[in-house]
């Protein structure tokens, strides 16, 4: 079920937004692109901050927005979390967390989906209650925002780059509590971020945006598979798979990922068995064989089938976008090797992996 | 004994009339601050200067104006003789109305910057938050602009208390009624008690320079807090 049904117009100097899309009801959203493709402006629209003149929005079956109707944004049960983390500089911690509960008894949050004792143990803040925001850590006052918004128990979650204002320790701090929230949550999130690695661990369903466009949208897996137009999650083109820990090899200190019926042997980081992970497979790191190999140091080799090809950057390349049970990977060959093994739609090959990052 | 009788007089009614101005310029000056922090409208300009108009205009010009309104023949004064109130230059409540006028920028500016320097964004997250516009100003506006409308209090009462030509042309000189303190001063020196004026003036400098000294020592706690 499609649980947001956005349609926005609007045009300002040097700038247009032109939305139509449904965005799905469970899971993170990313919206993804660089600065200026109006991912922020699409979700200040859905929060009701920004009002676009001619635009249509349906939550669940609510309009939010159109010709007729207008919910401000204080109507509608969402929580928002901000680049900067803007908590009240004149409240404590517990009183910035308060504020969302006092307020928000008037608008559609029909019961407390989320304790407040929830909240504080999920983002890590029980010993921060009594400060003030300006004697928090940068990190710290971002986590507090976050539960701020979960305070709220919003039915739908919006977050504008709550990382970006973050330097790198500060970012790998917030990011486990990010995951926590995915996995323990069941609170939709729209999620607008440029930084790759951010939707690489935490989009299930990516939403590609350029110049006020929407370039792609669809599953996190089909659409970095996509050859029509490679999304490139930083510097080169690849695929996320997500599978769970089925085995540690503690003498060579690997262990092995389930990702559907496949496994694959990565480092091993310390997951527990059953956790789930999430691995990057770039498309440079792909290589296509007609037979199994025998003697080669490349520890997952899989059976797949060849989908279709594409073209890459340089006319040398090729891109090929191969079927592994449920999943598809991408592998870069070059033009002569894809002539030579005679890849076609439909081959059956064996795809070896020469890297694999686990995020 | 410092200070007659006389003087003791003119400071309370000073006192009491900048007080009142005050309290009454917080009520009428907060909206209109506010208003003008935050609309788009074409009519901020011309509304920005009528408020700012005080500031430049010779006393004497606006208590004209104000006398004339108030007189029987004023659009005020038609107002307030149909309400059975009477004529209001030459009372108390005259010059609490001519100087509501007279230091309304000194109420309004510092307001209108205070709330500006807070921006949208705590207004934005508020309303995520579920609070209603106007439980947005109350909770995080003026929380959040508290140090600005302190200034804008003491100044204003300070500015009050040191009106002269708005009190001359409006209450003209009754004691107990409309002499104030600067008033008082001016008697003193026509009637050459210059020992007399050299009290009560000592009096208007020192607290001048107390409240300006409470503000500028304040101030720098205000913006690191």
């Amino acid at each position: 079920m499609a649980l947001i049904e956005a349609r926005f117009n609007l045009d300002w100097p040097g700038f247009s937004l032109r939305v139509d899309e449904q965005f799905p009801g469970r899971g993170v959203t990313c919206l993804f692109g660089h600065s200026g493709s109006g991912k922020t402006t699409l979700l200040r629209c859905i929060a009701g901050l920004v009002r676009a003149p001619e635009g249509r929005l349906v939550f669940q079956g609510e309009t939010w927005q159109d010709n007729a109707a207008w919910v401000p944004t204080h109507r509608r049960p969402l929580g928002y979390v901000f680049q900067e983390a803007s908590l009240f500089p004149h409240l404590s911690v517990m009183g910035n967390l308060r504020y969302g509960q006092r307020h928000s008894r008037s608008r559609g949050v029909p019961e407390q989906r989320v304790s407040l004792d929830q909240v504080i143990e999920l983002l890590g803040i029980g010993h921060l209650l009594g400060r003030r925001p300006g004697r928090l850590s940068g990190g710290e006052r971002q986590r507090v925002a976050i539960a701020r918004a979960l305070a709220v128990s919003p039915r739908i979650l919006l977050m504008d780059e709550p990382l970006a204002a973050l330097d790198h320790r500060r970012k790998q701090e917030i990011l486990p509590y990010l995951e926590r929230l995915h996995d323990e949550l069941d609170i939709p999130v729209l999620y607008v971020s440029h930084a790759p690695d951010e939707v690489a661990r935490l989009a299930d369903h990516l939403v590609v945006m350029e110049q006020g466009r929407v370039l792609a949208s669809g599953p996190l897996g089909e659409t970095l598979a996509r050859l029509d137009l490679p999304i490139r999650l930083g510097e080169d083109a690849g695929v996320v798979l997500e599978g769970r820990v089925a085995e540690h090899d503690a003498r060579w200190h690997l262990m092995r990922v389930e990702c559907g019926t496949q496994s694959l042997w990565v480092r091993d980081t310390g997951a527990a068995l059953g956790h789930a992970v999430r691995l990057r497979v770039l498309a440079r790191d792909l290589s296509i064989a007609r037979e199994p190999m025998a003697g080669t140091s490349i520890l997952n080799t899989l059976p797949a089938r060849v989908l279709s090809l594409g073209d890459d950057d340089h006319p040398a390349l090729a891109l090929v976008k191969l079927q592994v049970n449920g999943s598809a990977l991408i592998a870069r060959v070059t033009r002569r090797s894809a002539d030579h093994l005679g890849l076609t739609p439909g081959l059956p090959v064996w795809v070896q992996i020469k890297a694999v990052a686990v995020l | 004994m410092l200070l007659n009788e006389a003087d003791l007089q003119s400071i309370w009614l000073t006192l009491r009339l900048a007080g009142v101005v005050t309290l009454i310029l917080f009520l009428v000056g907060t909206p209109v601050a506010w208003w003008l922090a935050r609309t788009h409208s074409r009519w901020k300009g011309p509304i920005g200067a009528m408020v700012a108009l005080p500031l430049v205009l010779p006393p004497s010009v606006l208590g004209f104006y104000l006398l004339v309104a108030m007189g029987p023949n004023g659009p005020v004064g038609q107002f307030t003789q149909a309400l059975g109130l009477g004529l209001l230059p030459f009372t108390f409540w005259g010059l609490v109305v001519a100087s509501v006028f007279y230091s309304l920028p000194f109420m309004v500016q510092p307001v209108q910057n205070a709330f500006e320097s807070i921006g949208d964004r705590p207004l934005e997250v508020a309303a995520t938050l579920g609070a209603s516009p106007l439980n947005a100003f109350f909770t995080v506006a003026l929380p959040l602009a508290a140090p600005g409308l302190l200034t804008a209090g003491i100044l204003t009462f300070a500015h009050t208390v040191g009106e002269f030509g708005v009190v001359l042309m409006i209450g003209g000189n009754i004691p107990g009624v409309t002499r104030v303190a600067s008033v008082q001063i001016y008697d003193h020196v026509d009637a050459m008690e210059y020992s007399d004026a050299h009290r009560l003036a000592a009096v208007m400098l020192v607290f001048s320079f107390l409240v300006l000294l409470v503000l500028y020592l304040w101030r720098p706690n205000a913006r690191s807090a």
